[in-house]
């Protein structure tokens, strides 16, 4: 009887414990005691590997899993779901708690879905092909070559209001029709975040070459990724307590300089 | 002869429409062609016009062989008219420019110096004041008589006219057989496929009748019609003039 | 003038019928604007779709992006009547020595017409350059141009021929006994009677068009629907969207409006 009691009591306890230190998701995530997470359709390298994010490779699958183990959630409770970026920004209902796939933050997103605070602070760099790799990392030369962009990344906005080239720029879908622009002449450089102009150098488009970054910290409005949640989410407090501890404790940065190429080599562009 | 045809043969597939025809048509003879419908008379005049390529046989227009395969059919139709049932006049174009179009483009010449000759050719067959008509704006007389015009306008050595009163109220048939005793009185040579027997009788030099791709009797108005020799004849005849 | 009894009679049914239209369509609208914001989502759906700041701020740059729609479509449609007369006219040689062109047009209407426009934009704008072509005849908007004239064109040829068709062989037979040689006979004969009864069919090829522009953003031109897309993943906000459907509409409503009405008229005439 009082082996009973003492175990009950005991069990008693470390539920509490449990309760009082990890359980802040309860009940606030899409299915109870899971965390579903969104990634691109494809996924692409360095942020999820071989398009598999349940291997926890890639940094956002890396980053989604140490998330999760903070927050109190086991890996095997991680599942994912592919989403446009359009399903994520759309009215109605949502099919994941959480959404990576490298957006950024912006006050004029922010008023239509929710970010965590920033998992990755993005350094914008140049991609160049052909005759432009040899382009000086100046505004007043980067401004005369031909200019291309994903429209739907803020590379948009810092090509316009930065770099303001002189032709008009061209934009297209995704990276790999950026790509196929490049390879087919019709433009001279493209912005990219740096990790995705470092793979798409090294890895997608020949006799290519990054001339220069802007780095994230030097801008005024620094390009950062956030998780992207509905409007209102109330997991962001526990995503946000979960990736402010993961930043103290040097994990993040840990994991950033595991999937993430080290940049210091770019050279940075001048006024 | 002004036109000769030796043993003209058409087939539409296995269908024999003219099966060894030959007639004769001397310099300003009006020959009428008579018969039941589905004979081959249309058939033979498109054959002559060269709208139809012909299996076998010869064509002569002033004893030339016109019947050549690989001749350049468009020469040989600029010297023999045609008028059709149903008229065919162009609808996007008034009268003076259906009549004007060949004569400018084939002949080379500028409408200025066409019209006088046009006009008198609209005025002699008393149509004057309808050359600026579109052919939708024209009875069906007008319509037929303006196709005359047309055809005349390229000055055509033979005419050709297929039933082309056929597709007319009785009322206006008149007004279209009109035109053709004046061309007779002008000595034009006319090949005719016909169904008003009358005319046919008053103003044929020669007739022929059809049946079933060929020419079962041919001679002058007052033997078909008073005299004919072959049962057919005289049984399409019977039905004709009832 | 006093009126006959028949025209008083019909004053009325209009009348009466006008009303019921009046009357039937404003219900539906009013239950449209009653129902629909009764429904649970619409806050949201109106914060995302129907944003009024977001389309004040977005409208202009839309119609400016709508510019470059109409010069694409502006130098484009000339190149289809011509491309598409030109095929038409091919299928319709019968000189024997001439087949190949037959064989030829056929091919061509049925490969172009059996292709999806997009698929044909991404392959003639992205491989043609790839080639390597030098600047700027490397351009998308070449290539995308060439695209959408090769589509439309084999359409358009499909309407012509059967404009051709259309006309009776009484009339060839008519120009050719004239001693029409067969061009001119075509010429000045067939065409302009085949041409004005397909004018109203062309108009819908040409609303097509207008819309197909699109396309060719695709392949990096920011036209209206690049640039919309644009503005809505800047603003994660859909109505520049609906912003760019007003102006598409504002332009084909009346289009077809018009091309009905040419249609309605020949019908008229014809009968
Ligand atoms: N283009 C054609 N194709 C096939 N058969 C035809 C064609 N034109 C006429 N025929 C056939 O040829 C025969 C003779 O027709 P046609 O010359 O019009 O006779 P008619 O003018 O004496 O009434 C008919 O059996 C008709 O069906
Ligand atoms: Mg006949």
């Amino acid at each position: 009887m009082k082996t009973l009691l003492l175990t009950t009591v005991l069990t008693f306890a470390a539920g509490a414990a449990l309760a009082g230190g990890h359980a802040c998701y309860e009940g606030k995530t899409l299915t109870e005691g899971k965390l579903t997470v969104a990634t691109g359709n494809p996924a692409y390298y360095p942020w999820v590997m071989d398009d598999n994010p349940a291997s926890g490779m890639g940094f956002e699958a890396a980053v989604a899993y140490a998330v999760a183990e903070e927050m109190g959630i086991a890996a095997d409770d991680v599942t994912w779901v592919r989403t446009s970026f359009d399903e994520a920004i759309q009215p109605g209902a949502k099919n994941f708690d959480v959404n990576m796939q490298q957006y950024s933050i912006t006050a004029e997103r922010e008023e239509m879905v929710d970010f965590s605070s920033p998992y990755y602070s993005a350094a914008m760099a140049v991609l160049a092909v052909g005759d432009a790799t040899s382009t000086p990392a100046e505004l007043s030369a980067l401004k005369e070559l031909k200019w291309g962009a994903v429209g739907s990344t803020t590379a948009v906005p810092k090509l316009i209001e930065t770099i303001a080239p002189t032709s008009q720029p061209l934009l297209y879908g995704d990276n790999a029709d950026v790509t196929a622009a490049m390879q087919a002449g019709q433009i001279d450089a493209a912005l990219f975040d740096l990790p995705t102009a470092l793979f798409l150098s090294a890895v997608m488009i020949e006799g290519s070459k990054i001339i220069g970054q802007f780095p994230a910290a030097s801008s005024e409005t620094p390009d950062q990724f956030g998780m992207l949640m509905e409007e209102g989410s109330a997991l962001k407090e526990c995503v946000d307590a979960a990736l402010a501890s993961l930043t103290e404790s040097g994990k993040l940065a840990e994991i950033e300089a595991q999937w993430l190429q080290d940049t210091t080599g770019v050279p940075l562009i001048a006024e | 002869m002004k036109l000769s045809l030796r043993g003209v043969v058409k087939e539409f597939g296995s269908n024999r429409v003219c099966d060894g025809i030959s007639l004769d048509v001397a310099e300003g003879q009006m020959v009428c062609l008579i018969g039941a419908s589905g004979g081959g008379k249309s058939t033979l005049l498109r054959c002559i016009n060269l709208l139809e390529p012909i299996e076998d046989g010869e064509i002569f227009l002033d004893g030339e062989d016109i019947s050549v395969p690989g001749l350049d059919p468009a020469p040989v139709r600029r010297r023999i008219g045609m008028v059709f049932q149903s008229y065919n006049l162009f609808p996007h174009m008034t009268a003076e420019e259906n009549a004007m179009l060949a004569p400018r483009r084939v002949r080379g010449m500028s409408s200025e110096a066409l019209r006088p000759e046009i006009t008198a050719l609209f005025e002699r067959f008393g149509l004057a004041d309808r050359m600026g008509h579109y052919p939708d704006q024209l009875s069906g007389g007008q319509q037929q008589r303006v196709a005359i015009v047309r055809a005349l306008a390229m000055r055509p050595e033979v005419m050709l006219f297929d039933e082309i009163t056929s597709a007319l109220d009785p009322q206006l048939v008149g007004e279209v057989l009109d035109v053709l005793r004046l061309l007779k009185d002008d000595g034009m040579t006319m090949v005719l496929a016909t169904h008003e027997m009358n005319f046919a009788r008053e103003a044929a030099d020669k007739v022929c009748f059809l049946a079933n791709g060929k020419i079962i009797e041919e001679g002058s108005p007052s033997q078909i019609f008073g005299a004919p020799e072959q049962p057919e004849t005289k049984a399409f005849l019977a039905r004709a003039l009832k | 003038m006093s009126r006959t009894r028949r025209q008083i009679y019909e004053d009325k049914l209009r009348r009466r019928s006008l009303l019921i239209a009046g009357a039937s369509s404003l219900a539906v609208f009013a239950a449209v604007i009653i129902l629909v914001p009764l429904a649970p989502g619409w806050e949201k759906v109106a914060k995302s779709f129907f944003n009024w700041s977001v389309f004040q701020r977005t409208f202009p740059g839309l119609i400016e992006a709508f510019l470059q729609n109409i010069m694409i479509f502006a130098w484009s449609a000339p190149m289809i009547a011509i491309l598409g007369l030109i095929i038409a006219l091919m299928r319709d040689v019968r000189s024997p020595v001439l087949f190949p062109l037959r064989i030829f047009g056929a091919a061509y209407t049925d490969i172009f017409r059996g292709l999806p426009v997009i698929l044909t934009v991404y392959l003639i704008g992205f491989g043609i350059p790839g080639l390597g072509l030098p600047r700027p005849w490397n351009s998308p908007y070449i290539w995308g141009t060439v695209a959408l004239v090769l589509t439309y064109s084999a359409y358009v040829a499909e309407i012509f021929r059967g404009g051709i068709d259309s006309v009776h062989t009484s009339q060839r037979a008519a120009a050719q006994s004239l001693g029409l040689s067969e061009r001119d006979t075509m010429r000045y004969v067939i065409l302009p009677q085949a041409i004005r009864r397909v004018i109203p069919a062309q108009m819908n090829m040409l609303i097509a068009l207008q819309k197909d522009v699109a396309l060719l953003s695709f392949i990096g031109p920011v036209e209206i629907f690049r640039q919309a897309g644009v503005f809505k993943s800047l603003m994660a906000n859909f109505t520049p969207y609906v912003g760019a459907a007003m102006i598409f509409l504002a332009v084909t409503i009346p289009a077809t409006r018009y091309a009905d009405y040419l249609m309605s008229r020949q019908a008229k005439e014809r009968s």
